[in-house]
């Protein structure tokens, strides 16, 4: 499953199931390059390459601005050469009843979780279009096939991730370029904290494995879908759930 | 130094896969040549860079023949 000599861009590296992500492909040879909003963060990451003796760094892009991507993307392909794997995994939530939902709540989530996956996707296309070769994984949720109440812009955006996905899987796949969705469920991160005691609990009993998933759960998923051997795997929606949703 | 006819044509041989005695000046690509709609649009990509230009989408959009792209280039470039 070598990614020798490629460049993979993975988008909210920061932490979680991203972090998690960016550290896969490197162990597999992949000169990564994380994204994360801040200079903190993307020293951060930086830093957790070093740590783990892998090849990569952070960069500062806030996928929610047309000029932060173009302008990080030269950057990066001056640096490392084009992306050949793009990982959009970056995203927020910002739940509430839909009676209660804002107008402002609504956007930014489509904002940084739908359409920055269009823009980084179409930025990266040219490169991975000469190369015949390409990799795009989006990260969606579970909620995009359940619903889920309090979520209605989250699930929103990511169920149109997954139809982006498939546009995109029909639309490339005769350039060697995939594209793929990974839908984690109940994963132990910095977004599932959030929940209190009870949410948490009401979320165990519908989990058949009876816990959380691990980020390094999910990433394992993004690794093989990244590499040569799954080049016949496109327009899909693998779930990572411990069997709280099937399908 | 080729000219803008013979660099057109290389790179349209190398985009679409074919050979050079089939590319006429009024081949159309996509009726002659068997291009695809991304087939078009990645001709297109390939001419920027070669010429070191960007073709508007509007513009793209009437490059359907060899002569046109020829005749695009030298108004443009």
């Amino acid at each position: 499953m070598s990614l020798e000599g490629k460049t993979a861009l993975v988008t909210g590296a920061t932490r979680g199931i991203g972090k998690a992500i960016a550290l896969a492909l490197a162990k597999q040879g992949a000169e990564v390059v994380g994204t994360a909003t801040s200079t903190e963060g993307a020293a951060s990451i930086t830093d957790s390459f070093h740590a783990a003796g892998a090849k990569g760094y952070g960069i500062v892009m806030n996928v929610a601005d047309p000029e932060s991507i173009e302008v990080g993307l030269k950057a990066i392909t001056d640096k490392s050469g084009a992306p050949l794997i793009l990982v959009n995994n970056a995203g927020i939530t910002r739940d509430n009843l839909l009676m209660r939902l804002k107008d402002d709540d609504w956007a930014s989530v489509l904002e940084t979780n739908l359409s920055s996956v269009y823009r980084t996707s179409k930025a990266v296309l040219r490169g991975m279009a000469k190369a015949r070769w390409g990799r795009v994984i989006n990260v969606s949720s579970v909620v995009a096939s359940m619903g889920n109440p309090g979520q209605a812009n989250y699930c929103a955006a990511k169920a149109g991730v997954e139809g982006f996905t498939r546009s995109l899987a029909k639309e490339m796949s005769n350039r060697g370029i995939t594209a793929n969705c990974v839908a984690p469920g109940f994963i132990d991160t910095d977004m599932t904290k959030k929940l209190d005691d009870r949410q948490r609990e009401a979320m165990l009993e519908i989990i058949p494995a009876g816990r959380l998933g691990q980020p390094e759960e999910v990433a394992a998923l993004v690794a093989f879908l990244a590499s040569d051997i799954a080049g016949y795997v496109t327009g899909e929606t693998i779930h990572v759930n411990g069997g709280m949703y099937m399908g | 130094m080729s000219t803008v006819e013979e660099r057109v044509k290389k790179i349209v041989c190398e985009q679409l896969g074919v050979k050079e005695s089939e590319v006429q000046n009024s081949s159309s690509f996509v009726e002659d040549l068997g291009a695809d709609s991304l087939d078009t649009v990645e001709l297109v990509m390939a001419l920027e860079e070669e010429f070191e230009t960007e073709i508007p989408d509007e513009e793209a959009e009437k490059l359907a023949s060899v002569q046109n792209a020829i005749d695009y280039i030298v108004a443009h470039t």
